[in-house]
This record gives C-alpha cells, sequence and structure tokens, in this order.
C-alpha cells in the first residue's frame, strides 16, 4: 500500500455565500497521475485552489502527507492556468522558472548559481532551455505552458497540482507534457491534473476525479471512469456524453 | 546641505522624488495599479486643507499626515465599491477621484477667504505644484523617504516581482500575498503624498507613470526596469526644473517626462514605433521581392531550361500585382541583374534563374512540411522559410525533397551559370512524363 499524498476530509467551499463545492471527501495515494474531470463550472479550478488555499474553505480540511497544507507547502508544486498572468510582463522565460525557487529560498534571499542550475535543468526536462533568455512575450501558447511546468518542476515537489495544462496547447507540447507526467510518476511523484478533453483521460490517468459540485466518483480509471459515472457527472448534456461514450467504444477492442 | 542656494535644493527635492516616483511607479504599473497614485494625489486635497485647518499652518509633516489619511479614505472607498456594489473599478477611481478633488476645491476656496483662514496659506500650491517653497527640513525629508524607498524595493525585489507577475502562484508558495500588496501600496501613496507639494495633486499620477512606461520600450527585464525608471524620473526632475524657471515648475518636469515618453514610444528598441514600422516595411518588400521570383520561376518552369521571355501583363495577371508596385519591383530585379528587360517583356538571367530557383525550392518543400508534418511541430511554423534546410532533420528534408521530384516539383539548383541546355534534369523530366 503507498503512503497518502493528498487527502480532502469535507471540503465546502462558497462564493459570495453560493456554494461551488459540496461535501468533497477524497484520497489519493503516492505515485498516481490523476485526472479531475467535469463539465464548466463544476468547480475543478476552485477544488485546486481551495487545496492550496487560494481561496478560502467554509469548512472541512486538506492534508498532503498527512498533515495540514501550512505545514507541507514545500512539498506543493503548482501550474495555474495559463490565460492567468500578463505574458507581457518584463521577465525571461529563467526569470520565470527561477520563481519556482523562491519559496525554498524564503526573504530577501536572491536566486544565485544553485538555483539557476535548477532552472535550467527544469527548462531542458520541458525543452525551453534554448529559449532561457527569450522575453517570455515571444513565446507560443504551447511553449508558454512548458515554461510554467519547468517552474513548477523547479518548485521540487512531491505533490503537483496543473490547472488544464493542456488546454489550447500544440501536439509537440501536449507529448512533453504527457512524457513529463510519466517521468514524474516514475520518480514517485504525485499529479493532480484538471482536464478537459474526456476522450485521453484512460491513456494520461491512473485515477479519475469526477466532479459536479459535489464528488461523483473518485478512484482507478479502470472502475470508475464508467458510463455510468459520466452520465451522472454531466448530467444532460448529451452531446459531451455521446462523444465520451463513442470515444471509449473505439477504445475499447484495443485494450 | 545648508549653505545649497535655492535652485540647487529645488533640483535636488525633484530629482529624489521624480527616482523614488520611477522605482515604486514600476510596480504598480506593472500590477496595473497605476490609477491608484492619481486617485491617492486627488483625494489628498480635501485631507491637506483640513489638516490646515487643524493646525493653521502649512507643517509639511502636518500636511502630509492630512493628504495620507484621506487619500487612504479615498482608496478604502473605492475597495468597497468595486466589492459590494455593481460598480466596476474604472468608473469607482473616477467617482472617488473627482468627489473628494471636487471637496478639495471648496475647502481650498474657503480657506483662502481672508475671513476663515486669515492668511493666504498658499495651499493652492497643492493644485499645480511649487517646488519654489521648498524648505531644508523639507528636503531631508524627501532624501529620508527615498533612501526607505530604495531599501525597501531592493530588500523584497524578489517577492515584488513574484507577486506582480503571479500573486497565486505567490500565494501558494506561501507568500503573505496580501501584505506585499499593502506593502507596494503604502509606498505608492507614501512617494504621492510627499510629492504633491512639487508637482501638485493633478499632476502627481504622472511622475509615477511615465518613467515606468518610458522604461518599458528600452528593456525587457525588470531590474533594468526600475533602475531605468528610476533615472528617467531623476533626469525628469533635473531637467524639469531648469526649465521651470519660466515656467510652472511642476508641469515643466511632467512635460519632460511626457517629452522622454514621447521618444521612446517611436524610438524604443522594445517595441518602438518607428522601428517596428521599418520592420514591417522590410519584411513587406522582401515578400513582394520573393513573390515576384516565385512567379517568374513559376512563369519559367514548363520550358526550362530555356529562359523564355515573359510579358509584364502575364506577370501580373498572376499575382494580381498593382502596376505601379510591379514596376517598381522588375526596376528592382533589373538593377540586380535578375532579369533583362525588353519593352513589355522580361527574362530571368542565369542568376535570376538560381535565386528564384533556390526561393521556390525552399517554398515547395515548406509547404510540403507544412500539409504533410505540421501536426508534430506548429512551434516551427513561424519561423522564416529560409530556415527551413536548419531546422529540420536531413532525413525528413531528403523524404520531402523526394515527394517534391516525384510529383516533378523539385526545382534543379544550378550552382554555376548553365551553359549547356544539356542540363535538363533528367528525373524531373520523366516524373512530368509520368505524370501526363
Amino acid at each position: 500500500m503507498p503512503p497518502t499524498a493528498f487527502e480532502i476530509h469535507d471540503m465546502t467551499v462558497a462564493y459570495h455565500r453560493r456554494p461551488v463545492l459540496w461535501d468533497i471527501d477524497l484520497t489519493i495515494p503516492e505515485g498516481k497521475l490523476v485526472g479531475i474531470v467535469g463539465p464548466n463550472g463544476a468547480g475543478k479550478t476552485t477544488l485546486i485552489k481551495a487545496s492550496l488555499g487560494l481561496v478560502p474553505l467554509a469548512s472541512g480540511k486538506v492534508e498532503i502527507y498527512g498533515k495540514e497544507y501550512r505545514e507541507q507547502r514545500h512539498l506543493v508544486g503548482y501550474v495555474p492556468q495559463r490565460e492567468s498572468v500578463d505574458w507581457d510582463f518584463p521577465v525571461t522565460v529563467r526569470d520565470v522558472v527561477l520563481m519556482g525557487t523562491y519559496g525554498k529560498l524564503g526573504w530577501f534571499r536572491r536566486p544565485g548559481k544553485k538555483q539557476v542550475a535548477t532552472a535550467d535543468r527544469c527548462l531542458q526536462q520541458v525543452g525551453m532551455l534554448p529559449q532561457a533568455k527569450r522575453q517570455i512575450r515571444q513565446l507560443s501558447g504551447g511553449q508558454q505552458q512548458r515554461v510554467f511546468l519547468a517552474r513548477a518542476l523547479a518548485q521540487e515537489a512531491q505533490l503537483y497540482f496543473l490547472d488544464e495544462p493542456f488546454a489550447g496547447v500544440d501536439a509537440t507540447t501536449e507529448a512533453a507534457i504527457v512524457e513529463l507526467l510519466h517521468s514524474l510518476r516514475s520518480s514517485g511523484r504525485t499529479v493532480l491534473v484538471v482536464h478537459h478533453d474526456l476522450q485521453t483521460v484512460r491513456d494520461y490517468f491512473d485515477h479519475v476525479i469526477l466532479l459536479n459540485m459535489r464528488l461523483i466518483a473518485s478512484g482507478p480509471v479502470e472502475t470508475t471512469f464508467t458510463n455510468e459515472n459520466l452520465h451522472t457527472t454531466y448530467g444532460g448534456r448529451l452531446t459531451i456524453l455521446d462523444e465520451a461514450a463513442e470515444a471509449m467504444r473505439q477504445r475499447e477492442p484495443n485494450r | 546641505m545648508i549653505s545649497l542656494t535655492l535652485s540647487e535644493k529645488v533640483m535636488i527635492g525633484t530629482a529624489l522624488l521624480g527616482g523614488m516616483a520611477g522605482v515604486v511607479g514600476s510596480f504598480a504599473v506593472l500590477r496595473r495599479r497605476s490609477l491608484v497614485g492619481d486617485m491617492l494625489a486627488h483625494a489628498a486635497l480635501p485631507g491637506i486643507c483640513l489638516a490646515f485647518l487643524v493646525m493653521h499652518s502649512r507643517d509639511f509633516l502636518g500636511l502630509s499626515l492630512g493628504a495620507l489619511a484621506s487619500g487612504l479614505l479615498g482608496v478604502g472607498l473605492v475597495t468597497i465599491m468595486i466589492r459590494w456594489t455593481r460598480t466596476k473599478e474604472d468608473a469607482a477611481i473616477g467617482i472617488v477621484l473627482s468627489t473628494f478633488f471636487g471637496l478639495g476645491v471648496v475647502l481650498l476656496s474657503k480657506i483662502q477667504d481672508p475671513a476663515i483662514g486669515g492668511n493666504k496659506a498658499g495651499l493652492d500650491s497643492f493644485l499645480f505644484g511649487e517646488p519654489g517653497n521648498m524648505l531644508n527640513r523639507d528636503l531631508v525629508l524627501l532624501a529620508i523617504v527615498a533612501a526607505a524607498m530604495l531599501l525597501l524595493v531592493a530588500l523584497l525585489f524578489k517577492e515584488f516581482k513574484l507577486v506582480c507577475f503571479d500573486s497565486d502562484f505567490a500565494q501558494s508558495q506561501g507568500w503573505p500575498t496580501l501584505r506585499l500588496d499593502l506593502t507596494m501600496m503604502a509606498a505608492l501613496a507614501v512617494v504621492t503624498i510627499v510629492g504633491l507639494p512639487i508637482v501638485g495633486v493633478v499632476l502627481m499620477a504622472a511622475m509615477i507613470i511615465m518613467p515606468a512606461a518610458t522604461a518599458r520600450f528600452w528593456t525587457n527585464r525588470l531590474h533594468l526596469l526600475v533602475m531605468l525608471a528610476c533615472a528617467l524620473g531623476v533626469t525628469a526632475g533635473v531637467v524639469g526644473t531648469k526649465l521651470g524657471h519660466a515656467l510652472p515648475a511642476g508641469a515643466a518636469i511632467v512635460l519632460t517626462a511626457a517629452a522622454m515618453f514621447l521618444i521612446s514610444l517611436l524610438l524604443g528598441l522594445q517595441r518602438g514605433v518607428v522601428w517596428s514600422a521599418l520592420a514591417e516595411f522590410r519584411l513587406r518588400r522582401r515578400m513582394a521581392n520573393e513573390h515576384l521570383l516565385r512567379s517568374l520561376y513559376e512563369l519559367s518552369e514548363p520550358r526550362l531550361p530555356d529562359l523564355d521571355l515573359l510579358s509584364i501583363d502575364q506577370l501580373r495577371s498572376d499575382r494580381h500585382w498593382r502596376p505601379w508596385a510591379l514596376e517598381r519591383l522588375l526596376h528592382k530585379a533589373e538593377q540586380g541583374g535578375l532579369i533583362d528587360r525588353e519593352k513589355s517583356s522580361v527574362r530571368l538571367t542565369p542568376l535570376g534563374l538560381h535565386r528564384s530557383a533556390t526561393l521556390t525550392k525552399t517554398h515547395r518543400l515548406w509547404e510540403m512540411y507544412l500539409m504533410q508534418h505540421a501536426n508534430i511541430a506548429p512551434d516551427h511554423v513561424d519561423r522564416d522559410a529560409d530556415d527551413v534546410e536548419h531546422l529540420l532533420p536531413e532525413s525528413l528534408l531528403l523524404e520531402l525533397e523526394r515527394q517534391l521530384a516525384a510529383e516533378g516539383r523539385l526545382p534543379q539548383i544550378v550552382d554555376e551559370v548553365p551553359e549547356s541546355p544539356h542540363e535538363l534534369p533528367s528525373t524531373s523530366g520523366s516524373a512530368e512524363g509520368d505524370r501526363a
């Protein structure tokens, strides 16, 4: 039995007194790639943000390796949605990746040779080292995403939260992300990924969290990513559902 | 310092103000908070007047505290309005700013009334600034504040940078983003308030915004941007004061900053308008040339290696050139020895054939690559077509060339000037035959 990397108890989150997440309870074992799946407005991003303490919990608690988030921050890496920042900001690619090391650096200290070496190694891992000195405005969408991934790698964490890393990226980046996920898993890291594309869930993830304001199901893909659960998650949105069912039907014979 | 003349004092004071406004303003501008400086400044006016009414003196520190209090009250009101009403940020800033300013002007007129204020307090200098009123202790205060601001930014540079760029990420790492944000705001407030007597409530925002906005045209690195904004602020202060002998000093300083902004907007290395326009013009001209050469090649292609005369009309209908544009291109090409002209016809020279064949080959390889393999690496699509041979792996290039040759569309590039017509490329010839 691998240890539990991430646990949520009774989490309820409300914006302006309207609940967006109800009574979420889930447990993720170490070393899994976990897809967080659900329709728009299901609270996928909120689940991540609440876990990271970026939005207040109305109730419940979050535990990372058995302790409160506050104490375990150094174990956590985060990739926010790409659109959440100003890509015209006057920094280079390497500057952004260095930001991943700030958490461990602490107050007032500047990144030095060691941090630069870490940043460059992470850039290398996502295939962006040649662009290290570029201003971030000059990057394509997929390259921006890879810079964000490199920044998260520079956090040298055990547990990663990725918010829609596959949204609007090119095939090279998609392949790079998948490869990165695999290398993280094989080194014992746990990764939670907000994901939109139902068709690739089976290929990319071991675990899946099906979410629609409340937790529909959470567990291994084989037993959890079922038609029935998808039906509950997506409700009457048959078009999406049919696509998913179709995708699964097409995949079944290959397995 | 005591032996300084007034004009020297004024110059040092405005330089100090310009420098710290540049540094603190950089973060305000990057955090999209530049209007907060404007609002603070306008909202400070009633505070200044009230402080005067209470103290009955022009004591700099006392007036500054009054200014700070009402400025922060204004900021607080805006925050509340955005949070709890349906008013959006820009509207809320506009409303609070003008209301406080109106209130300040009313109070000011009451103070000017000899029956109430007694002395002509000279408070109206706060409207447009009057550095000539500067006392030694004002200068000392400015120096202390400037030193404190520089120290603050030097210490918290990394933290400010992170919060300005991605505050959610900063918070996830455990940084107290709210407190860091408030620290930046407080620094902005302090700089604004000490600047009020010098450039005035109306123009203070320009001191905050312009050095940073100007510096942005010259650098893509934050630390350079902050240093440059500092230097630009100092320059605006010094030059503005020099020019300001005959002019209202605050306005002269702001106009100096504006002049530097305008120059940078046009000539700045990063996105200066002139360079962008020039680059755009060059790109268009190059593309037009390449289009012409490709048209010439494609029209000549069926009868290669013979180089036929091509009528200009034919050429024109091939790409819908405008006559004058085509005329200019042909003239350039003739000067470059790429074509020979005979009245209304042209012919590629051997040099022209070489160039146009190279171009066409590159273009076709690229086209084929995009059609067949683009899904592998659309990241590369924004590169110049010229790069194709350096960019793609050799095996892929050979494969693409083979495919082009099979379609009979691989241009043969002859390095030397062809001397005999026997160089008819057999592969292309036979492929052509196969297709027919």
